[in-house]
């Protein structure tokens, strides 16, 4: 018998960046992790800072680094549709560890024309950056 | 030499013109690259949230938002993209063919037609018809970007909360290669419902975090993702249709210079045989 697979489409303003049958996917969503398997009920979720783990068809995995969007799943298909979205293999591992600690700079500066909310932004799609390089690594 | 002049003078402007045109062509051929990338960069995200959104208005959601009910129609809106310079073929009268052939099948009902129009072109057409404009941008450029196109979005958008319009759609040439360009049609609101056979059933989505935030950050983005595709596959189109006619334009060219450069040199030899022939009777007759 073969594998229960569901098609999955993983689509950037700028390209696509996947598009195939998969057995699962694991992704960030703003309430959490979520796991979607073949078969899943309707589902409608924004996507956090984070990464999605594709188990394609075959067993084979791959990473991707998402800086949010929406995710929508069918029964029989599943859409995300990210703002910007990297390959985790495309990921530059000294630039994003240079963005990071800027980030953090710019968190302890405490100027007044510093924006928070978006300086805490920034650090959360950086260190989800590095955890996708983590998760990359850990798996070679 | 009678005419030979003449003859020469139309043969060096129309080589003046020629020389513009090929220029055209390699310009456009260039930015048609360009263009051509954009839009394929952008294409399956549009093509993807299409398809999300026909799901969305197959569903029987909790939470009814007015972009999916239909409404009894008393006007129509439509969003015309054109292009801002000319010289590309029919490109533009193709599409306002279009439009008003599909706008007249809405008037035939008794159904006003407003038009927000993308582009210098389109602006001066609807313009000279005397027909309803309410929004207008042009001078995009080749790069356009999504927050100059909001502000005539956001008034059809706001016509259509309003109740003005029940109606929307977008019009745009589709590109399909480099000889053709298809003027398309697509109905933006309310939203146009999936044909997937799998998924017509009772249904709603498992919502996270809210069904109502969720789903205005989505129609907002499909909307905006709808346009901008709509004025990248037009500016695509654009620039090809302008590569093919201005090649034409050179090739006819082209051929002219060659008839021309034929009538000259006859005229050129009927003078030689005439004053040939004069000389020799001038002779005979010594």
């Amino acid at each position: 018998m073969s594998a229960m697979t569901v098609n999955l489409n993983v689509v950037s303003a700028e390209e696509e960046l996947f598009s195939g049958r998969i057995e699962s996917l694991q992704i960030t969503g703003s309430e959490g992790e979520l796991g979607i398997m073949p078969g899943h009920a309707p589902l409608l979720t924004s996507l956090k800072p984070g990464m999605a783990r594709i188990v394609k068809y075959g067993g084979e995995e791959e990473v991707i680094y998402l800086s949010g969007g929406m995710l929508e799943v069918q029964p029989n298909n599943v859409t995300v549709l990210a703002d910007v979205a990297v390959r985790a293999n495309d990921l530059d591992e000294q630039a994003v560890l240079e963005a990071k600690k800027r980030a953090e700079e710019h968190m302890n500066a405490h100027g007044d024309d510093v924006n928070y909310a978006e300086v805490a932004a920034e650090l959360a799609r950086v260190t989800a950056q590095l955890r996708v390089i983590q998760a990359t690594k850990k798996k070679v | 030499m009678a005419g030979g002049k003449e003859i020469k003078s139309k043969i060096a402007s129309v080589k003046n013109t020629q020389k513009i045109t090929s220029a055209m062509e390699m310009v456009a051929a260039s930015k048609m690259r360009k263009a051509q990338e954009g839009m394929a960069a952008s294409r399956p995200y549009a093509e993807n949230i299409r398809n999300v959104i026909g799901h969305i208005a197959l569903g029987r959601l909790e939470y009814r938002h007015p972009y999916l009910e239909e409404r009894e129609i008393k006007r129509v809106g439509y969003i015309v993209v054109s292009t801002d310079r000319g010289l590309c073929g029919g490109l533009n009268i193709n599409l306002f063919k279009q439009v008003l052939a599909n706008s007249a099948k809405w008037q035939e009902q008794e159904i006003e037609v407003d038009f927000a129009v993308v582009g210098s072109k389109a602006t001066s057409f609807f313009n000279n018809m005397g027909a309803n404009v309410t929004a207008q941008v042009s001078g995009l450029g080749d790069r356009p970007s999504l927050t100059d196109l909001i502000g005539s979005v956001k008034v059809m958008l706001n016509a259509y909360d309003s109740g003005d319009i029940d109606r929307l759609f977008i019009v745009y040439n589709k590109f399909v290669n480099t000889m053709t360009q298809e003027p398309t049609i697509d109905q933006l609101l309310p939203l146009p419902k999936s044909d997937d056979e799998e998924i017509k059933h009772r249904w709603d989505y498992i919502y996270e975090p809210d069904a109502q935030a969720m789903l205005e950050q989505l129609l907002v983005r499909y909307v905006e993702s709808q346009v901008y595709q709509g004025v990248v596959e037009n500016l695509a189109s654009e620039q090809a249709a302008r590569m093919v006619a201005m090649k034409s334009a050179t090739d006819n060219a082209n051929d002219l210079i060659d008839d021309l450069q034929l009538i000259y040199n006859k005229a050129r030899q009927a003078s030689i045989t005439q004053e040939l022939g004069e000389i020799v009777a001038g002779a005979a007759a010594v």
